[in-house]
């Protein structure tokens, strides 16, 4: 009996994971906050469900949507009593950006960030392949793109401008 | 200011340090005043790169003044959250240091505030990452990753402006000479700091000089530009004793809820 209600427990909690991932970052609508890691967990716990989110950037403007979509997918799946909790620990860094995520912002025209997001060294020289024509010839416009998290580039092979997905 | 949910992993019991709120107060009003101020640039900049740059640091900002004052409210227990330390306090109650609410001035003048103010923050918070308070090093953990770029972006321009045309060069020396007055505040100690030092809460700004100096070496040789020498610098700011400009500022920061108090949407 206990393991069959666990066994339950633990399909529900693995189906509220799925719905809650399924939801859009609207500043970036091609990720999901699975595809971004901004989604950390899912709870349930004497019927209350939790969804834990945590913010790419501490003033990012999109979490308070993100925190209400969120809520309103789990409730439209039949899960009531829902509640979304912010974290700040560990800090969102964009090596939790999965394989997939990043082959759809290479697809949506925005280059992916390179992996390992480690310390860098001031005036250190980053190569950033062109989303479009995958040239590496190309030059950083601006550290700040259209937001906070992209950084402004240009290609010298294609001559397009494109934003790339900063390294946090 | 949004509303964060406050995190989860840590128990509802604040531990009430008065040390502890004054330095929240110091960081989340350094963060407020300096988004504050490069909020005006929006629609002013001098080409679209830097408009989206400074609004995205002030936007960076802002979020961090929001965690900040609102941990300050929260450990404080009076029922004050972030939005209301915000904007219903007055000039005297401000714990900012002076640099931040000094005015924009040319392009020059807001790129030598931020080279000078981003340098120290992403060293402070780099420090105040392994502070004995968790609520605080997760905070400063993540901003000080938003940081190293805002100083990237900012040591950039000092070399590209110091190093660019006679006129750049002219104008980004005075802006240095104006503002290098303002620096020695950022690494003074007085007596609510020296308590939050001993408590473990925050290091010892001395400890932060020689990044901070290396810093300024590296990119002003670059610029070449140089430092005047001071025997004195400007102080008050952290014991709430401002410049003339701080009124003017909290006006329109604050004109919202002094006009329609308690307002909300």
């Amino acid at each position: 009996m206990g393991a069959a209600v666990s066994l339950d427990l633990e399909r529900q909690r693995a189906e509220a994971l799925a719905i809650a991932g399924e939801v859009c970052d609207p500043e970036v609508p091609v990720l999901t906050i699975a595809d971004l890691g901004v989604l950390r967990d899912v709870r349930i716990e004497n019927g209350r469900i939790e969804a834990v989110i945590t913010p790419t950037y501490s003033g990012c403007p999109a979490m308070n949507l993100i925190a209400l979509n969120v809520e309103v997918a789990l409730e439209e799946a039949g899960f009531t009593n829902v509640k979304v909790t912010t974290v700040l620990s560990p800090a969102w860094t964009t090596d939790w950006m999965s394989e997939e995520g990043k082959a759809k912002l290479a697809a949506y025209g925005i280059a992916p960030p390179r992996a390992k997001a480690g310390r860098r060294a001031l005036f250190g020289e980053e190569v950033v392949a062109c989303p479009r024509c995958g040239s590496a010839n190309t030059q950083k416009v601006s550290e700040f793109g259209s937001t906070a998290c992209k950084a402004h580039w240009r290609c010298r092979a294609c001559a397009e401008p494109f934003d790339y997905f900063k390294c946090l | 200011m949004a509303q964060l949910v406050s995190a989860g992993r840590h128990d509802a019991e604040a531990r009430w340090h008065p040390a502890l709120f004054e330095y929240l107060l110091r960081l989340g009003d350094d963060s407020l005043i300096l988004g504050q101020r490069l909020t005006e640039w929006c629609g002013h900049a001098p080409a679209l790169e830097i408009e989206l740059s400074l609004a995205n640091i002030g936007l960076d900002l802002i979020g961090q003044a929001t965690l900040l004052l609102n941990l300050a409210g929260e450990v404080e227990g009076k029922d004050r959250d972030g939005d209301r330390l915000a904007f219903h306090r007055d000039a005297l109650a401000f714990r900012n240091c002076l640099m931040v609410e000094q005015p924009n001035g040319d392009f020059a003048r807001t790129i030598a505030r931020q080279f000078l103010f981003s340098t120290y923050q992403h060293a402070a918070l780099d420090a105040l990452s392994c502070s004995t308070e968790p609520r605080l090093s997760e905070i400063a953990a993540k901003g000080a990753k938003e940081v190293s770029y805002h100083a990237d972006l900012a040591a950039e321009w000092v070399i590209r402006l110091g190093d660019g045309t006679e006129e750049s060069h002219r104008r980004a020396q005075d802006a240095l000479d104006a503002l290098w007055p303002y620096a020695g505040e950022l690494f003074e100690v007085d007596a609510p700091m020296r308590a939050a030092i001993e408590a473990g809460l925050v290091p010892d700004p001395e400890s932060l000089r020689a990044t901070f100096d290396a810093t300024m070496t590296e990119a002003l040789a670059e610029a070449t530009l140089t430092l005047p020498k001071l025997g004195s610098f400007q102080t008050g700011g952290r014991a709430g004793r401002h410049t003339e400009h701080m009124g003017f500022l909290l006006a329109q920061l604050q004109y919202m809820q002094r006009t329609y108090p308690n307002a909300a949407w």
